[in-house]
């Protein structure tokens, strides 16, 4: 497999580290070289949030994401804020309320699809848009295999919020195929 | 020859003591080690910690396990000894200033766990071992080396500021009345969580001098004739007590101690086992 | 059973580390970007019979770690730049009374209060000279999240071995670095407990040859006294100028004589190296990036990373030094190890620094046009 260089990014609340986390544990799991990492601070508490994930075959020494082979914005901002800083056959994950500028369009993969309003209508809990990203986002990439991302998220999550999960996972996959 | 008190709780050969002639630290020493004998601590298992100044130099001179740390930290250093062995009987020795000066916010936190520890505050109302400046209890009014012109500063009342802090037993004794100080002590000992006793001490050398209090006798005389003791203190008008000092037991009550409730942390985590 | 492997936070492996080396008790204060130590210390003490305690401020902290380990615990403190500083008197304690500790110190920008959730190594030379006075100082830091645990248990191995706190020396970049980590079993484990006391009355003399004291914990019977005084080896102050020097040079030779078994560092590619970068903790993984490119591009660049950072490893450096025609240290700040590196090189080869100061950090780009300028 590529390296791949992830950096998902939202504003703070919208568990973008978490999904970043539950990724790398994934990928651990199916016994792939993983870091992550996220910024501290203010930006982490209600501002633009970003964090990043590593995912390679061969043990991985600088353990920043340089130029992301796949991002995911959940915000308007966070896309404006990122998008400059891509690999050329950088792939976007954007939810679908979120305007992609054409060039962008032009230049790279874009995959926008309603992660919230899924997560509103279908899921009925906003809080499962992370999930929903982390189904869509492996469906995308086939970064790791679909029983360690499922478990990894079990470890994560309230109890009593298993199929919910599961299931936004799931739809989120769907997502993407549908696209 | 020495007592069998001083044979048995003393460093023999580390007699005599660094303190001044006059100085009411050497009484309030024996009066804690008397009082662990009293209550019949097995000294193996004593532990006493001390800070830096005059009073502090006393755990050298004990013969129980005894720690002399950084100047305000005793009750820091004490309270990890305390959660790390709580068959230890902790005791600390601390000064006026190293106890509510540089050490205030530990004392008060101290106090607010209701820990097992028994504070022992030699409190001479001055700092002694850099010479005479004005500590946290030089009253209002009075002289230190850096209060040439009267301390503005006004003074903490250690047993008042303990018990609003949350210790569970507080009191105030002096050296001149040792029998009650060593009771205070005892007691302090026997309650299972925070107690302070403040043992009002006397400097001739630097606060006495300082505010011309006259010879060292003198000073005990003084301690002898103003200070009331709590229960008579009760019957007496507030002009009566103009100018006095209330000593005897000042506050005693009872709630969960840290260490016994940390107890049950560890066993409802399984970590008992 | 707690799963052998897992994806942890360098912080969250630094406690288990710890308490795979038999950690019993953690005192501290929270600070950002540390306190994911003291978090995962509060939740995983009590369930090994340990205790945790936050006290009420950073030398509270300490000061309470230090009475847990007279008491008889392996004992831990951890936290950042500011309660370093804070931390640093009782430092000083434990060299002086020879009281086993690992303090933990997740570097972040300075001075003062800084750039508290930004990298940075500004702490190094704190780690070396923070307390007053001279002392030894055993410092180490880790490159990754399996090394953190790793040397957790080695600091905790230091510190009982040779009675002295034992400075971990990370930074944020490796503090909140997830990876993937083997939770290594203590009995897999080479683990160092405090040995046997001697019981002749005298806590700190030595036996011949010897430099490290072995006295009992509180609660074993014997009475004897700790102080920060400068003492005899009965335990007692003491304002004799022969005894203090004595005791003073011995504490300094319990390391100095012990550099073989303190000393650790990595030296890759060196030997046929014509640009050796040296670094240290989060900084490698940097340099280990510029490496890899440098060799995409056919050029013979090779490393050096302190693992033990203090003492400094002068003889390696120095062989080091004749080895490569240029040296180029890396570190996230002015140049605090860098001083070290250039007294130890002489000239006997160029010293040049990449640094950063501004709470980013270096990326292998950064490094690998620093080392291109000097060739």
């Amino acid at each position: 497999m590529k390296k791949a260089e992830l950096r998902f990014t939202g504003s703070g609340g919208q568990g973008v580290i978490l999904a970043t986390i539950i990724l790398a544990e994934a990928a651990y799991e199916d016994k792939l070289q993983t870091v992550q990492s996220q910024s501290y601070g203010p930006e982490a508490r209600g501002g633009l949030c970003k964090a990043e994930c590593i995912i390679d075959e061969k043990p991985i020494t600088y353990t920043k994401v340089g130029l992301p082979t796949l991002l995911l914005s959940l915000t308007q901002a966070s896309l404006d804020k990122y998008v400059k800083d891509l690999q050329d056959d950088a792939v976007i994950v954007v939810d679908s309320e979120i305007t992609v500028p054409e060039e962008v369009k032009a230049s790279h993969k874009v995959i926008s699809i309603p992660i919230i309003q899924s997560a509103v209508e279908v899921i009925k809990n906003p809080m499962a848009a992370n999930i929903i990203s982390l189904g869509a986002v492996n469906e995308a990439m086939k970064l790791v295999s679909q029983e360690s991302l499922e478990e990894a998220v079990l470890n994560h999550i309230p109890k009593g919020t298993e199929e919910l999960n599961i299931n936004a996972l799931h739809l989120g996959a769907q997502l993407v195929k549908e696209q | 020859m020495p007592s069998a008190l001083i044979e048995k709780s003393f460093r023999t050969k580390r007699l005599p003591h660094i303190w001044c002639p006059g100085c009411g630290h050497g009484i309030l020493m024996r009066d804690v080690a008397q009082a662990i004998e009293n209550c019949g601590l097995d000294p193996d298992k004593v532990v006493i910690v001390s800070g830096i100044g005059c009073s502090s130099r006393a755990a050298g001179y004990m013969n129980y396990n005894t720690l002399h740390t950084t100047h305000g930290r005793a009750i820091a250093f004490a309270t990890g000894v305390k959660l790390a062995n709580p068959d230890l009987h902790v005791i600390v020795i601390t000064g006026d200033g190293d106890c509510t000066a540089i050490g205030g916010n530990h004392l008060i936190h101290a106090c607010r766990r209701n820990i097992d520890l028994t504070v022992v505050v030699f409190n001479n109302n001055i700092y002694g071992m850099t010479g005479g400046q004005y500590s946290p209890t030089t009253p209002h009014g009075e002289k230190g080396t850096t209060a040439p012109y009267g301390n503005i500063d006004y003074n903490f009342d250690i047993p008042k500021l303990a018990e609003a802090a949350g210790a569970t037993y507080t009191a105030r004794g002096t050296a001149y009345h040792a029998p009650q100080m060593i009771k205070l002590i005892e007691a302090g000992i026997k309650n299972k969580g925070f107690s302070l006793i403040e043992g009002l001490s006397v400097c001739p050398t630097y606060y006495g001098r300082k505010n011309k209090k006259g010879s060292a006798i003198k000073m005990y005389n003084w301690q002898k004739d103003n200070c009331v003791d709590v229960k008579k203190a009760e019957k007496m008008t507030a002009e009566e007590l103009e100018g006095k000092i209330i000593i005897g037991e000042m506050s005693h009550s009872e709630k969960p101690e840290y260490t016994d409730m940390y107890k049950e942390i560890i066993k409802k985590c399984g970590g008992d086992k | 059973m707690a799963k052998r492997f897992q994806l942890l936070q360098g912080n969250e492996a630094c406690v288990e580390g710890a308490l795979a080396a038999g950690m019993k008790f953690y005192a501290g204060y929270p600070i950002t970007p540390s306190t994911e130590i003291a978090e995962r210390s509060a939740i995983r003490l009590p369930q090994v019979g340990g205790k945790f305690i936050q006290m009420e401020d950073e030398i509270a902290g300490i000061a309470a770690a230090l009475g847990a380990s007279v008491a008889g615990l392996k004992s831990m403190t951890a936290t950042s730049g500011p309660g370093f500083s804070l931390k640093q008197e009782n430092i000083g304690y434990a060299c002086i009374a020879e009281i086993p500790l690992v303090v933990v110190d997740v570097q972040r920008s300075g001075p003062s209060t800084g750039l508290p959730t930004s990298p940075s190594q500004g702490d190094y030379m704190q780690a070396k000279w923070g307390t007053h006075g001279d002392h030894p100082v055993i410092a180490i830091s880790p490159a990754s999240v399996q090394e953190t645990y790793n040397l957790a248990v080695r600091c905790f191995n230091l510190a009982e071995k040779y009675r002295t706190p034992v400075i971990f020396l990370m930074d944020e970049i490796i503090g909140h670095l997830r990876e993937g980590c083997e939770l290594i079993p203590a009995e897999e484990l080479e683990i160092v407990n405090r040995g046997d006391h001697n019981v002749t009355g005298m806590p700190y003399a030595v036996s011949e040859g010897n430099y490290v004291p072995e006295f009992a914990c509180f609660g074993e019977g014997e009475h004897y006294n700790v102080t920060g005084l400068f003492h005899d080896v009965d335990g007692f102050p003491t304002n004799n100028n022969e005894i203090a020097r004595n005791a003073e040079q011995r504490l300094m030779d319990k390391i100095d004589m012990n550099l073989d078994d303190i000393l650790d560092w990595e030296e890759v590619g060196t030997e046929d190296a014509d640009v050796a970068i040296l670094c240290y903790g989060g900084t490698t993984r940097a340099a280990k990036g510029a490496i890899e490119q440098a060799e995409a591009e056919g050029l013979k660049v090779g490393l050096f990373r302190p693992i033990t950072v203090w003492p400094f490893p002068d003889k390696a450096v120095e062989e080091l030094s004749k080895k490569v025609k240029h040296i180029v240290v890396a570190e996230h700040n002015y140049g605090q190890m860098l001083g070290e590196v250039k007294r130890v090189a002489k000239d006997n080869c160029t010293v040049d620094f990449i640094g950063k100061i501004d709470g980013t950090t270096l990326t292998p780009a950064d490094i690998l046009n620093k080392v291109k300028e000097v060739l």
